[in-house]
């Protein structure tokens, strides 16, 4: 019997563990390192309608913990996409959850009524956080209104349970979850990055060319385990949470906190294993913690 | 095939002012050829948090040793300079396309640039190319004479000149000025070093073949992230490359310079 799987509206999870979209690109590059049907899920690489080449180099800085940012949502485009990066996940045994961006909300309806069609994507996590592209993105998800009404609108087109995934760059992120849940939305992802800078020691001048960029890594954790907390008591859809997972306590704090599943961004790169390594260790976890099954933690903050 | 390794030190020489060398033990050596790179985690906590890419400067598959070269500037190479015998590092390896040692022809000529710490790569392609018969010859620019290496080792292998921006070691200038001066004769060339370097041999040598090696910032070191994107000429089918996992080398012409 298994102690790790969890169930979530679309997704019935061998364990709670994915990598995070926009670390994890289509999977093709972290299946020559190990098999992909190890996972709970794969959250993939945000998909627009167009090809998006993305934003200038460099696109990354260091800091301390962690890293910033500014990719710019790159991606080959919805159809390469639906015709060559879905169809090569089918081999794995794993759910995908398709995260969908856009501009308008024609994009996000266009991406996701297709992509919703594709025989492994069980889910789909709208990207309204981006703070990395100037239009679209972030601005569906600083405003609740918009917000409500981008998920109404995918609602109605989507074959599959919708997820919201919020940014953390709002002054009330309870207010955001409970507009999207208003509006239909299965479940929450959370949190995108925190919007940061990091500026270069000689000329003073930001290193990434794109001025800011998203923060993440282990520095973000305990932002994003507040608000998971704080979400967890306002709404009834399950959480996925993130934001700086690197190992199976963190996994064990976030479904406390309140998430249902959590997802592995940024330790992918320092460690590319690190999704089957803490797969195989939430047992001994739970052992420690004298649980039997992963389930009976979450949201055991609150109790 | 890429993996994971904790491998082990074997040496670490500071070989110029804040460049080291490097020498680990371990069994991805077995895979590796000239021009790839690894991806090293210098502490196994989260400060610093990335991996440092740096490139294979020697292998020695008998021993199962390679040598990197990497010059301690920031705070994650400071960290590896304080490696000592017998200490373990977490490698990810070996990484992204190297040089092709088979695109200079036996008994040819191979005109061989490099530029501070784009140097090191160059060391096993030269080994490489003199052992299957290649002639080569070394064309090599630093910021000054103390943070110059392997001039020893290079001239072994062929004709080797060393310039410096600041003349305190071989001619004052740039490569580009020695390599106008010498009108050096060969049938390929290879290189390693900054954009101004690589974009100037490109124009000096329209007619030759050569292949470039590219530095960006990089995050995964795999191809995930898209950290690490160059643009692509007119002549390529491809929007763009990631210098991880397409590169670091490139034929010339392929990216944008």
């Amino acid at each position: 019997m298994s102690r790790i799987n969890v169930e979530l509206p679309g997704l019935d999870l061998k364990n709670p563990i994915m990598p995070a979209s926009g670390c994890f690109g289509f999977g093709r590059e972290y299946a020559q390192l190990y098999d992909l049907s190890v996972l709970g899920s794969i959250m993939i690489k945000a998909t627009t309608v167009e090809t998006r080449l993305g934003n200038p180099t460099p696109r990354v800085a260091e800091t301390p913990a962690g890293m910033l940012n500014a990719i710019g949502l790159q991606n080959p485009g919805l159809e390469k996409v639906m015709k060559q990066e879905l169809p090569f996940l089918e081999k794995y045994d794993v759910p995908i959850i398709a995260n969908v961006a856009g501009t308008l909300t024609e994009d996000y309806v266009q991406v996701a009524e297709s992509i919703s069609t594709a025989p492994n994507v069980k889910a789909l996590e709208l990207n309204i956080s981006c703070p990395n592209v100037k239009h679209g993105g972030i601005t569906f998800g600083t405003d609740p209104v918009i917000a409500r009404e981008l998920v109404e609108a995918v609602k109605a087109v989507s074959k599959v349970p919708v997820y919201v995934k919020l940014s953390p760059n709002v002054t009330d992120i309870v207010e955001i979850a409970k507009a999207v849940e208003a509006g239909g939305a299965d479940g929450i992802t959370m949190i995108n990055t925190l919007v940061g800078m990091r500026l270069d020691e000689r000329t003073g001048k930001p290193v990434i060319a794109n001025g800011t960029g998203g923060l993440s890594g282990p520095a973000v954790k305990p932002v994003a385990i507040r608000m998971v907390y704080e979400v967890y008591k306002a709404v009834n859809i399950p959480i996925i949470g993130m934001g700086g997972v690197t190992n199976a306590q963190d996994v064990i704090d976030f479904m406390s906190a309140g998430a249902s599943a959590v997802a592995v961004g940024t330790a992918n790169f320092v460690d590319p294993f690190v999704c089957p390594n803490i797969i195989e260790a939430l047992p001994a976890k739970l052992e420690e913690l004298g649980v039997k099954h992963i389930k009976e933690i979450i949201g055991r903050s609150h109790r | 095939m890429i993996r994971q390794e904790r491998m082990t030190v074997v040496r670490q020489v500071e070989i110029a002012h804040h460049i080291y060398e490097l020498v680990l033990q371990g069994e991805i050596v077995q895979d590796m050829n000239p021009g790839q790179f690894v991806h090293v985690r210098v502490s196994d906590s989260f400060e610093p948090l990335l991996r440092r890419p740096i490139s294979i400067a020697s292998i020695d598959r008998e021993a199962s040793e390679c040598t990197i070269i990497y010059r301690a500037e920031g705070r994650g190479t400071q960290i590896l300079s304080q490696k000592q015998v017998g200490d373990e590092v977490d490698v990810l390896g070996p990484l992204g396309n190297g040089f092709s040692a088979d695109a200079a022809p036996e008994g040819g000529t191979a005109l061989l640039v490099g530029g501070g710490i784009g140097v090191p790569p160059l060391y096993e392609l030269s080994k490489q190319l003199n052992a299957r018969g290649v002639r080569t010859i070394h064309v090599f620019g630093f910021a000054t004479e103390n943070v110059t290496f392997y001039e020893e080792q290079f001239s072994a292998l062929g004709e080797t000149h060393f310039v410096t921006v600041d003349g305190t070691k071989g001619t004052k200038g740039f490569v580009t000025d020695l390599l106008e001066e010498l009108q050096p004769e060969f049938d390929v060339f290879y290189s390693c070093g900054p954009l101004p370097m690589l974009r100037a041999l490109e124009q000096f040598y329209p007619e030759k073949p050569g292949f470039l090696s590219f530095e960006e910032r990089m995050g995964c070191g795999i191809g995930a992230c898209f950290a690490c994107i160059c643009k692509t000429t007119e002549n390529t089918e491809k929007d763009y490359v990631k210098v991880c996992s397409d590169g670091p080398v490139f034929p010339k012409g392929v990216v944008e310079l």
